[in-house]
């Protein structure tokens, strides 16, 4: 073998490079963009506008049951925990709509853009593995959207006076992370998909924001769908495949305690849905390498890798 | 006249053709419909959760936020379908330099461009409300003599909210990029403030301020009125007649209309004395 053909093959090399890779993708999303300042308002403020309207509606309702339960201190006092409740759960689900948008925006679809503004022939020409590149989106992707999570976070607690309650920080650690890694692998899946199509990618996207908002709960507790008799439990399973629903569960019983809501609202117990996150998050990962593989042979067969406009 | 019609016919068949013609036609209507009555189904799911874990149920009050939801509809996509065309065309197919010297208003283009997003706008408006009065018991009762006065609001509410996008669009001119934190901030702006979801009364004063201030807040509140007078949820607008409504809004549409082409104007000389009008910044 030439030298050149060994240290292709030698595994060392081959893993600085790829790290390398990820390093090199994760760095325009990290730290190019904090040198646009002016993102933090239009990607972090300014959508902070929507979920305080849903905020505001549980506060509506709150109050016109506050005023209608009038004289009834215990009934006021269980309708006022369970405003916050709700509430809470709206800022819980901010938090992972960002993550869910970043996902289908500039993850899934980013190799449509990128075959749109003519990256994508130089990045299949690259010698590194495209499962690096993806990950250095998704790394990218997760710090950036930190920001609006947090800020989201932040404006629940300060502005609409929402309270948690974590007993278990390092179980809600692990759940955070695992449907991270789990949402991010099912973006890194359907970017694949992304190769072949073109402008059906940006209307799947769009089609992929509120009708999964609905269906994974992401603005009320999603065991609310179980309690619609006929197509509620239907709707949660179909959602259920959306990592964000288990995640969301979870994080809101290990934040506002499994008796919130009676206890009535939950799919399954916190460490359930952890083993289904971490089952979901190395299902996607795999998928996503073979769905990438297959998918990048048939978009060069069809000759739509680098086809732009359509 | 006849150029600016023909502009506007021309631009209009575009925009339908480039909203619609990436699949079939069935596909492109469930997937207008769809978005639209899934985010109605949030509010549902929202509604059905409060009133299962022990609260009263208030079918008024979720009329009021289905009704106001279901117009919100309108909003997105005005705004949107108006307000992107620069970016689009820039950036994305990069054709903006050869309709922009071409002999027509590119004002009027742009409207052109929008509108087909209004009626799909329309058509998913119409599906939502006839899904709520039909299965979830939404109440609606729009009587034949409300007929005019409610199409009149229309008109001038559609016309307030293309004036906005076209505010919008002249600022775009400038900006880079941030196409989608505009389509989901501005929208939330008046989500939150002009009593869509919620009477304005759920605000805190200053909120509610800001939303008097706005023309869509009595859009709205008309458009509620007059669909679904007897809902009995006080908007904090009673004291407002729906002939003084309508003259607020005959004059936020005249004062938009001139804002819009002011702004849009000022961004298009700033834009070209920076040489940006073709820019393209790899968003």
């Amino acid at each position: 073998m030439k030298p050149a053909t060994v240290r292709r093959t030698d595994l060392r090399y081959r893993i600085g490079l790829n790290l390398r890779a990820v390093v090199g993708r994760s760095y325009p999303r990290i730290v190019g963009a904090n040198r646009e300042p002016s993102w933090i308002f239009f990607e972090a403020l300014l959508p902070l506008l929507g979920i305080a309207a849903y905020v505001f509606i549980y506060q509506s309702f709150g109050a016109r049951s506050f005023a209608a339960a009038a004289g009834n201190t215990t009934a006021q006092a269980v309708i006022s925990a369970n405003t916050n409740a709700l509430i809470a759960s709206v800022v819980l689900g901010g938090t992972m709509v960002a993550f869910w948008l970043n996902v289908l925006w500039s993850m899934a679809s980013q190799l449509y853009w990128e075959k749109e503004i003519g990256n994508l022939q130089l990045y299949m020409m690259a010698p590194m593995n495209r499962m690096a590149l993806l990950g250095g989106m998704a790394v990218g992707g997760m710090v950036m959207t930190s920001m609006r999570a947090v800020s989201t976070l932040v404006a629940g607690i300060l502005v609409f006076g929402v309270i948690f309650q974590v007993a278990d920080p390092l179980t809600l650690l692990a759940v955070f992370f695992a449907a991270l890694i789990a949402l991010y692998g099912l973006g890194m899946m359907f970017a694949s998909l992304y190769l072949l199509w073109g402008r059906e990618a940006w209307n799947l996207s769009a089609l992929m924001e509120e009708p999964i908002f609905f269906s994974s709960g992401f603005y009320f507790p999603v065991g609310g769908l179980f309690r619609v008799p006929g197509w509620g439990p239907i709707i949660a399973i179909i959602g259920s495949f959306v990592p964000a629903t288990f995640g969301l569960d979870a994080l809101r019983q290990l934040t506002l305690g499994s008796t919130a809501f009676g206890g009535q609202l939950w799919i399954f117990d916190v460490k359930t849905e952890l083993y289904i996150l971490v089952f979901m998050a190395v299902l996607f990962l795999i998928l996503a390498r073979y769905s990438l593989r297959y998918l990048e042979t048939l978009a060069k067969r069809e000759g739509k890798l680098t086809s732009r406009h359509q | 006249m006849n150029t600016f019609w023909r502009t506007f016919k021309v631009a209009a068949w575009l925009g339908w053709e480039m909203d619609s013609n990436w699949t079939e036609p069935w596909l492109f209507m469930v997937y207008s419909v769809v978005k639209p009555v899934a985010g109605a189904f949030i509010l549902v799911l929202m509604y059905t959760v409060f009133a299962f874990i022990g609260n009263r149920p208030d079918p008024a009050a979720f009329s009021y936020m289905y009704v106001g939801n279901s117009f919100f509809i309108f909003v997105g996509s005005v705004l949107f379908g108006t307000f992107q065309v620069i970016q689009s065309d820039r950036e994305w197919y990069q054709t903006i330099r050869y309709v922009y010297i071409s002999p027509i208003s590119y004002y009027v283009y742009i409207v052109g461009r929008a509108v087909s997003k209004v009626g799909v706008a329309a058509f998913a408006v119409a599906i939502t409300l006839a899904f709520g009065v039909a299965f979830l018991g939404v109440q609606i009762h729009l009587t034949v003599d409300a007929v005019p006065l409610f199409a009149a609001s229309m008109l001038l509410g559609l016309a307030v909210l293309l004036a906005i996008g076209i505010c919008l669009g002249g600022i775009s001119f400038l900006t880079a990029k941030h196409t989608h934190g505009l389509a989901e901030g501005i929208p939330g702006l008046f989500y939150v403030f002009c009593g869509v979801l919620f009477p304005l009364s759920i605000l805190p004063s200053w909120g509610q301020a800001i939303g008097k201030a706005i023309p869509l807040t009595y859009w709205f509140d008309i458009t509620r009125r007059l669909l679904a007078p007897t809902l009995g949820v006080d908007s904090t607008l009673a004291g407002y007649s729906d002939l003084t409504i309508m003259a607020l809004l005959v004059v936020s549409s005249v004062a938009f209309f001139g804002l819009s082409l002011l702004i849009f104007k000022t961004g298009e000389y700033f834009a070209r004395k920076a040489g940006k009008i073709d820019m393209t910044t790899s968003y």
